[in-house]
């Protein structure tokens, strides 16, 4: 079971870098095509200073990053085999783009039981801020655990 | 997109199709998020875990819907952007995204507009489930 005692818990910090080779990878992958995040002149246009990221990228970016890509399992008492991404949330504050250094400071939000404990939801949150210290977004992760329930 | 202005409740203006997801585009998606939980791209390991095949990772299918999303509304107009995960992707799924104006609300002080997003795979079945909001 799921150790419930891990609520309010901090994850360790994750510092990233937005680097161009990685983002192209992203981008390629998912047949992004956009101009505002392939071409710098068509970024400056839209305002940014850089390219900015695609929406999800900071999911990837932390998780690239981390030392410990699955602490929260390691935290939840849970394996990779039995949770699967229950809900994603982002809140954009200010622009992230290429060259972008990122903090993000995760914590266990968190951690309810569902259908008779066959279930587990917990939900980490993560403040995001830049190299100028700008909270530049927040993002939440729903992890659903799978309990092995005694047949 | 249409000027977002002149967004009126009820409008699609989200709709993009996706070619279906094969082995190859797991095992990208793996290294390009940084994901590299095998469920996803070791067909042992996802056996062993009780599941038929691998499957999609959901943030995979969330960056279709971001890209949908994106290719419509400028990002720096999004403020917020959330998916509940509604079922488990299959290989070969074909995707389609839309998204519809539901609501106009004041956001942090600001005029936005709310979308209802859908993800559903070739036969209609709900992967994702979730909402934009937007500045107007």
């Amino acid at each position: 079971m799921v150790d419930h005692s891990a609520v309010g818990r901090r994850l360790a910090p994750v510092t990233a870098h937005v680097e161009p080779g990685r983002l192209r990878f992203f981008r390629e992958t998912l047949g992004e095509a956009n101009p505002v995040y392939n071409d710098a002149a068509a970024a400056k246009a839209a305002g940014y200073a850089a390219t900015p990221v695609p929406p999800t990228y900071l999911f990837c970016l932390e998780m690239m990053d981390a030392e410990q890509a699955f602490e929260f399992l390691t935290v939840l008492g849970a394996d990779l085999a039995q949770v699967l991404h229950g809900e994603q949330r982002f809140a954009y504050r200010a622009p992230v783009m290429v060259g972008d250094t990122l903090r993000f400071e995760p914590r266990i939000a968190g951690i309810t039981d569902k259908k008779g404990g066959a279930m587990t939801l917990a939900v980490v949150e993560t403040r995001v801020t830049n190299q100028h210290g700008v909270h530049v977004a927040d993002c939440s992760r729903t992890v659903v655990v799978l309990n092995k329930v005694a047949a | 997109m249409s000027e977002t202005h002149q967004l009126a409740v009820g409008d699609r203006v989200v709709h993009k199709t996706f070619p279906p997801i094969s082995r190859h585009k797991l095992a990208l998606y793996c290294g390009a998020s940084g994901d590299h939980n095998p469920i996803h791209v070791d067909l042992d390991f996802a056996k062993a875990a009780g599941y038929p095949d691998v499957f999609a990772h959901g943030m995979l299918v969330m960056a279709c819907l971001g890209q949908a999303l994106t290719d419509e509304i400028p990002p720096a107009r999004l403020r917020t952007f959330a998916t509940r995960f509604v079922s488990i992707t299959q290989l070969g799924a074909r995707l389609t995204c839309e998204g519809h104006v539901t609501e106009f609300v004041e956001h942090e002080g600001e005029r936005c507009a709310r979308l209802a997003l859908t993800t559903k795979d070739e036969n209609g079945d709900v992967k994702l489930a979730g909402e934009a909001v937007i500045a107007i």
